[in-house]
């Protein structure tokens, strides 16, 4: 019998073209997903050295960064300077024969929402993108990692990488999650655990019960944050909810194919008896809702709790970096998280924008009001998304209590098109970083899942979500 | 890329641990389509108050750190967003060596396709640096990437670890692209078989 092998190790041994004495292996690459910020400078290198996209079949385009969130902003793009990088894009797309999901196809959204829905993200590729929110791809059984403009550029022209073999982690979460405990938690309660460098030179394979409960959405919503641990990547092993999910999509494999490629993703799964290098086990009952304090996303604490004491810090720098934190965050030691109050709510990114996000929302904002005081926005992740929300009624639920529905970008995940937050607001957000600046310069982030943004946005403060008091049903 | 083989230098201290790409280069200035001109937004919203001034206690606006081509600085350094704006701006700024205790991952890949030297020490290590690097005056470093070393003219002397491969592409400047296509027939022949792979397929 063979050695039993890991879910990481089949796909990564199926894709090494060539491996050099004394260099890191040559893997090659089945999918690039491109957006407008990071491929500038990569499309240029190739013209300057006269190569053109070895494979514009394995590459697709979109825009998503840059894009304003309303209909008037989209067609008249003010700040010129994001207006370029886009007809950049569009110039390089056509130049070098890449297909372009525009900002005016029915089909546009973020980068790691679109790959997915439209079925090009498969079991078993490897996919890259320069977007450390690859990782999110993962959650299909692919190998799918950030990488740098230069190496965008690597990818264009030779569709390999020089990689050198990460290490294996496998978490494993088992038990049944406790009700109002969602995917955003499991993760967030992760990289509080081991740390936003805990998995640094490692792939993560999310396991165990809880995690195989999960919607391809709150698998994909935990592989995107594998980053925020430090992680290269994370994976979840393909199974019946991933074909379920994939079967029929505009890319997915039809008829015969489709019974062959689902034969050939279920050989993927970790062999029992596989060997990590890592290993850790985390009992779901054990879980809550949480909610970020701090300015990195490993500072998180059940909604329960309260600020932290920088006292607690391991060594003098840490306590330095904690106490900056509390100064950014204008949060002092002992509040109780419930108490804090919100000016606005963020929902949506390639974290916390799918359906089942904003259904989840919906659910918790049907029947209620936003607070006065609080601006709420909800962004879906694509055009398809944002569809099949309008099918459902969603945005009329949330437009009722009071949310702002907007068209689909990364919008205030990231603070690189208008909806930024000013200085000194405070938001509760479903994206993934609460790093200082990242929603506008002086903007205070806290990280939370969509229910606990939506309460937030109607309480007007966090609430336990588990006390929620919800009133309509939602047909969904 | 200009090659690396040793370095001497001022150095200057950044006390502050999991420093992010987005301190490193905020994102307003990831719209713009070039390579270069980064160095001018390098730590931007920390150099700078929201009214333009500089901000007088952070370190690179010290006139005592102004010529430094090494920073130190906390655990986890270029965690965060994949920017690669984040190493043109730091070698754009005249930075050619970082040394932590860790970094992350993406960053550390970008750094070195710029030609920026990382360089791993002990926690106990960094915090002796960014300690000597604050008190003494016009203290500086000597990085020898070819013996590994990183010394002082106090008789601090530590290794440090750099993966065979990566030293010899710094040390000679060496072009990726290129590098790979020393492997064209192999990649020829394995994609032709890969592609036959029909559920790998993007569409």
């Amino acid at each position: 019998m063979s050695t039993p092998k890991t879910l990481f190790q089949k796909v990564w041994e199926q894709h090494v073209v060539v491996e050099p004495q004394g260099e890191p292996t040559l893997i090659y690459i089945d999918l690039q997903l491109v957006h407008e910020v990071t491929s500038p400078q990569a499309f240029e290198g190739l013209r300057l050295a006269g190569r053109k996209v070895r494979r514009p079949d394995r590459t697709i385009a979109t825009v998503d960064h840059n894009v304003p969130t309303t209909i008037e902003g989209r067609l008249n793009i003010v700040d010129q300077i994001a207006a370029k990088q886009i007809s950049t894009l569009r110039q390089n797309c056509a130049d070098f024969g890449v297909e372009l999901y525009d900002v005016d196809s029915r089909e546009q959204g973020i980068v790691h929402v679109i790959g997915p829905e439209l079925g090009i993200t498969k079991p078993g590729m490897t996919i890259v993108c320069g977007d450390s929110h690859t990782s999110t791809h993962g959650a299909f059984g692919a190998l799918a990692f950030g990488i740098g403009t230069s190496e965008v550029e690597h990818v264009l022209a030779t569709q390999t990488l020089p990689q050198s073999k990460p290490q294996t982690f496998r978490i494993s979460v088992e038990g049944k999650l406790p009700q109002g405990v969602t995917a955003k938690d499991i993760i967030l309660a992760i990289i509080a655990k081991i740390g936003t460098d805990g998995a640094t030179g490692c792939v993560i394979e999310y396991a165990g019960s809880a995690v195989r409960s999960l919607s391809m959405e709150g698998r994909m919503t935990i592989c995107n944050m594998s980053i925020e641990a430090g992680a290269r990547a994370g994976m979840i092993a393909p199974d019946e909810t991933t074909f379920a999910y994939l079967k029929g999509r505009r890319f997915s494999p039809q008829g015969a194919a489709w019974d062959q490629a689902v034969a050939e993703w279920s050989k993927l799964p970790t062999d029992p008896g596989a060997k990590f290098d890592r290993e850790l086990v985390i009992d779901a009952a054990t879980l809550v809702p949480y909610v970020s304090w701090g300015t990195s996303p490993g500072m998180v604490a059940p909604v329960t709790s309260s600020v932290p004491d920088p006292a607690a810090a391991g060594n003098e720098l840490d306590r330095k970096s904690f106490e900056r934190a509390l100064e950014y965050m204008a949060l002092k030691p002992g509040t109780p998280l419930d108490k804090i109050a919100v000016d606005r709510v963020f929902i949506g990114s390639c974290t916390n924008g799918r359906i089942e996000d904003l259904r989840a929302a919906a659910k918790i904002a049907a029947g209620h009001k936003v607070s006065t005081h609080v601006h709420a926005m909800v962004v879906p992740g694509s055009q398809l998304v944002k569809a099949q929300a309008e099918k459902e009624g969603l945005d009329q639920i949330f437009k009722e209590a009071g949310f702002d529905w907007r068209e689909p970008g990364c919008s205030m995940c990231l603070g690189m098109n208008p909806d930024i937050l000013s200085p000194g607001e405070r938001c509760a957000s479903t994206s993934n970083r609460n790093f200082e600046g990242r929603q506008g310069r002086g903007g205070r982030t806290h990280l939370v899942s969509p229910e606990m943004a939506a309460a937030a946005a109607i309480a007007g403060h966090f609430v336990d979500i588990r006390n929620w008091e919800v009133r309509d049903e939602v047909n969904a | 890329m200009e090659p690396f083989k040793t370095l001497t230098s001022t150095v200057a201290p950044l006390d502050r641990t999991n420093v992010d790409t987005d301190q490193i280069i905020p994102k307003q200035f990831l719209k713009r389509i070039e390579r270069t001109g980064y160095g001018d937004f390098l730590f931007f919203d920390w150099r700078q108050t929201p009214e333009g001034k500089p901000v007088p206690e952070f370190v690179l606006n010290d006139p005592r750190y102004k010529d430094a081509k090494i920073l130190i600085a906390g655990k986890n350094f270029g965690c965060g967003s994949s920017r690669e704006h984040a190493a043109w701006a730091l070698s754009d700024f005249g930075f050619r060596v970082v040394i932590a205790p860790t970094f992350a991952d993406i960053f550390f890949s970008n750094a070195g396709k710029n030609g920026i030297v990382l360089i791993r020490l002990s926690e106990t290590d960094v915090d002796t640096l960014l300690r000597n690097a604050e008190t003494i005056p016009g203290y500086k470093l000597t990085v020898s990437l070819q013996d590994q070393t990183v010394t002082d003219d106090g008789g601090f002397k530590a290794t440090f670890e750099v993966d065979p491969f990566r030293k010899y592409c710094l040390l000679e400047g060496l072009d990726d692209i290129g590098l790979t296509l020393r492997h064209a027939s192999e990649l020829d022949r394995f994609e032709k078989q890969h592609d036959n792979a029909t559920w790998l397929h993007a569409k």
